[in-house]
């Protein structure tokens, strides 16, 4: 095998999440309780086109979760395979030119030449201090003043393969929909055309064709410029902020997975049993409540980074230390942010003990697990997903916060909040460094408007009450 | 009332000991004295000798729980347990990893946090109730639809960045205030004018979107229609009528932050200079003082007790139908 595959913990978490998705999915379609509001999230303008920017950060996220070892380079037939102690992602390798295409250090975007400058040795013997050009950004140019021209020209190849794409895919869609219907194709073109359709069709479409042509422009151009300059050590900004992508969804999601468990059973627990249980259940949720989250995930961290640097033999490389870390900060985030949860659901599971189905399941003496399994889990159900969509755009943002504080993710790791972090000291540069901070604060604001917006789409379909209220 | 108020305070006290039982295991059963003491000295080749003399001097040398060398009470009280934890109870902090006393540094600490959290507490009140009033006077128009598309955008940038923009454009670009620092007593005005302009826009997103949805919850009630009826005018119906309504969650909204205000912003603090206890707590996590940590973890935990309480007693005050028993 020409790799080896490497499972990382929170890699498996996300397969956990998608698999879980997925058998939700299933079990939904037969539940018209939980199927009708999904049907009017994707029937709302805004609840598709923001599906369609979130599926591209997902497809970059997912594209980062596949992990492996490449193989080295045999030294001598018949030796043992040698694997590279390098853990990469699918994304690394799509995105191999801008990984390697590494430069001294800073350079601002779609430049040719480096920021600061250094002493170079003319021709004629003497030494001038002068910007050295790049030695990847913009190095095919011959001729600097074409350099507009140039990246004019890439940006519309770019767009044009964007559209292709799109019109291949926009075809697909029509086939589809027309077999599905048993109309002909050209009918259900107008009918998108027009919007006339349930799924607003075409307002997905043009949003689709629009994020295209953007991604393929910028995948045009990142092949030999620095669409958005590099940073210190001379590394791709634009690589660092898709490389972040994945970071800020494993907060967003993975913290909302993990807290679920303890979220759900002692909720439920505590709302069907009342007494004693209930008592013991709410005084657990009110000592955690009443500590300040930051100051637990303080708290939390520092132990951690205790026990990390006295164990450090223990983790194989840095790559499975800084996702441990982000796998202890989904758990420790989890712990301050389940409480919320876990009363809502024991106040639901109170009110649906009371109802009379509940009521006559008992009289017909079924156990209290099968009752809470058969009749106020799938009641709940809602709540649950209702939380993991509107905690995910806090939870993006609150990881920058806490890496700025050092209490965040690993900082070798790449994510938004430690790449704001290290533009704190650029801001303050004369000249100013900007691009790091702007492609941070691109890619993340995109990435927490969508949610915020999605957010507020489901939160509606599942509360009928809001419908009108908007 | 008092009999209601001395209930929930006895009610507390369980919690506070939950508290810190909670941190007592986080910062001394799950990691010993020995490995906070190596982390201290420097991870590699620290000596035994070394490890014993860091615990003498800092206090941390006696056993967790129980000291079989002393005898009567003492075997419970020369404890780090005791001396550490049990002590929270009397406000006594201790003193920090440094030698500082903890208390002392609190009560300093205390006035420039409250300096820019209460400013910004009533200057953003103010914004976000002005403006969520205005949006609901238009209410249903492309007034309305383009400022919530405005606040959802505001709520979606992270407080980070405004802070960042906010120091670059007036302290950098136009020099109208200094990026950062403190002072004492009246002069420090200047340098609490970018903080609190911060702090308030960045909090206009999500306040002005919460209370623009309590006003129109409140405006869809049948007083308001009986108030429209007999022929009052619609600023007059929002201002008097829906406002005083809305009081009760807005005044209870507030109260129960009133407490946490002391605590200060950790963030704003540490990005301005300001010498408050957010700086505090967050040089305290930099330089992995766990003594401070813990004291701002209790101190933290009881601020918000307390504010649940003053909730709870403000309920009865503004909507006499609440009786607390």
């Amino acid at each position: 095998m020409p790799l080896m595959p490497v499972v990382l913990w929170t890699d498996a978490l996300v397969f956990l999440l998608i698999a879980l998705a997925v058998g939700f999915a299933l079990y939904a379609r037969g539940h018209e309780h939980l199927r009708a509001p999904w049907r009017w999230v994707v029937r709302s303008r805004v609840g598709v086109m923001t599906l369609v920017v979130l599926a591209f950060y997902v497809l970059v996220g997912l594209l980062d979760t596949v992990h492996f070892r490449l193989r080295l380079p045999q030294q001598q037939p018949g030796a043992p395979a040698q694997f590279s102690p390098e853990v990469l992602s699918l994304l690394d390798v799509l995105l191999r030119s801008l990984r390697e295409g590494q430069e001294k250090t800073y350079s601002a975007p779609f430049a040719t030449h480096l920021f600061v400058k250094e002493a170079m040795t003319q021709p004629g013997g003497s030494v001038a201090r002068d910007f050295p050009r790049l030695l990847h950004g913009g190095s095919h140019l011959q001729d600097l003043d074409r350099r507009g021209l140039d990246i004019l020209l890439r940006s519309l190849r770019g767009a044009a393969q964007g559209l292709l794409a799109w019109g291949l895919l926009g075809l697909g869609l029509v086939w589809l929909l027309a077999r599905h219907q048993a109309r002909s194709m050209s009918e259900i073109g107008a009918l998108i055309r027009q919007g006339r359709t349930q799924i607003p069709w075409r307002a997905a479409l043009i949003t689709l064709l629009v994020m295209l042509a953007l991604s393929f422009a910028a995948g045009n151009l990142a092949l030999d410029y620095h669409i958005l300059g590099t940073d210190k050590v001379g590394e791709d900004v634009f690589y660092q902020a898709l490389k972040s992508i994945r970071t800020g969804l494993v907060i967003g999601t993975l913290t909302t997975l993990v807290m679920l468990p303890a979220a759900i059973i002692l909720g439920i627990m505590a709302g069907y049993f009342r007494g004693w249980v209930d008592d013991v259940i709410q005084y657990l949720y009110t000592t955690l409540n009443s500590i300040p989250g930051v100051l637990l995930i303080a708290a939390a961290i520092l132990m951690l980074q205790v026990y990390m640097s006295n164990n450090a033999d223990r983790f194989e490389s840095l790559v499975e230390r800084a996702d441990l870390r982000l796998l202890f900060l989904c758990l420790i985030l989890g712990v301050t942010s389940w409480t919320g949860l876990c009363r809502l659901l024991r106040g639901d599971a109170l009110k649906l003990r009371e109802s009379d189905y509940v009521q006559a399941a008992a009289a017909l003496g079924v156990g209290h697990f099968a009752i809470i399994g058969r009749h106020i889990l799938p009641n709940v159900l809602h709540i649950v997903m209702i939380t993991l969509v509107l905690d995910f755009s806090g939870l993006v943002l609150a990881e920058a916060v806490l890496s700025y504080v050092n209490i965040g993710v690993d900082p070798t790791m790449n994510s938004w909040g430690n790449m704001i972090n290290s533009s704190r000291l650029e801001m303050a540069r004369e000249p100013v460094v900007w691009w790091s901070l702007a492609a941070a604060f691109l890619f993340m604001f995109t990435l927490v408007l969508m949610a915020n917006l999605f957010a507020d789409v489901v939160r509606d379909a599942f509360d009928p009450r809001l419908r009108g209220a908007r | 009332m008092t009999a209601y108020i001395i209930r929930r305070l006895l009610y507390a006290v369980p919690i506070l000991i939950g508290v810190n039982l909670f941190t007592f295991v986080l910062f001394f059963v799950l990691n010993s004295p020995d490995e906070m003491a190596r982390m201290h000295l420097g991870e590699k080749r620290v000596t035994e000798e070394a490890i014993v003399n860091w615990k003498r001097e800092h206090g941390y040398d006696k056993p967790l729980l129980f000291n079989d060398s002393a005898s009567g009470l003492a075997r419970f009280t020369e404890t780090i347990f005791f001396e550490r934890s049990v002590r929270l109870f009397a406000f006594d902090f201790g003193s920090s990893d440094d030698g500082r006393d903890i208390g002392y540094d609190i009560a300093q600490r205390m006035w420039p946090s409250l300096a820019i959290a209460v400013p910004v507490l009533l200057v953003g009140l103010a914004v976000n109730i002005s403006l969520a009033l205005f949006i609901v006077l238009f209410r249903a128009t492309y007034v309305d639809l383009g400022s919530v598309v405005v606040l959802v955008a505001m709520m979606s940038i992270s407080g980070l960045f405004y802070i960042i923009g906010g120091q670059f454009l007036l302290s950098k670009l136009f020099h109208l205030v200094p990026i950062s620092g403190y002072d004492t007593g009246i002069h420090a005005w200047k340098f609490l004018i970018l903080p609190v302009i911060v702090g308030v826009i960045g909090g206009i997103g999500a306040g002005t979107r919460w209370y623009r949805t309590l006003f129109l919850e409140e405006v869809s009630k049948d007083y308001v229609r009986t108030a429209r009826a007999k022929g009052l005018g619609e600023r007059r119906v929002l201002f008097r009528h829906v406002l005083g309504n809305a009081m009760i969650p807005i005044l209870t909204g507030v109260v129960v932050v009133l407490p946490l205000l002391f605590m200060g912003s950790l963030i704003t603090e540490s990005f301005f200079g300001i010498p408050g206890l957010g700086s505090y707590t967050i040089d305290a996590i930099n330089n992995q003082d766990f003594a401070i940590v813990r004291a701002m973890v209790f101190l933290g935990a009881v601020l918000y007790i307390l504010g649940l309480i003053l909730t709870d007693i403000s309920y009865t005050l503004v909507d006499p139908r609440v009786r607390l028993q």
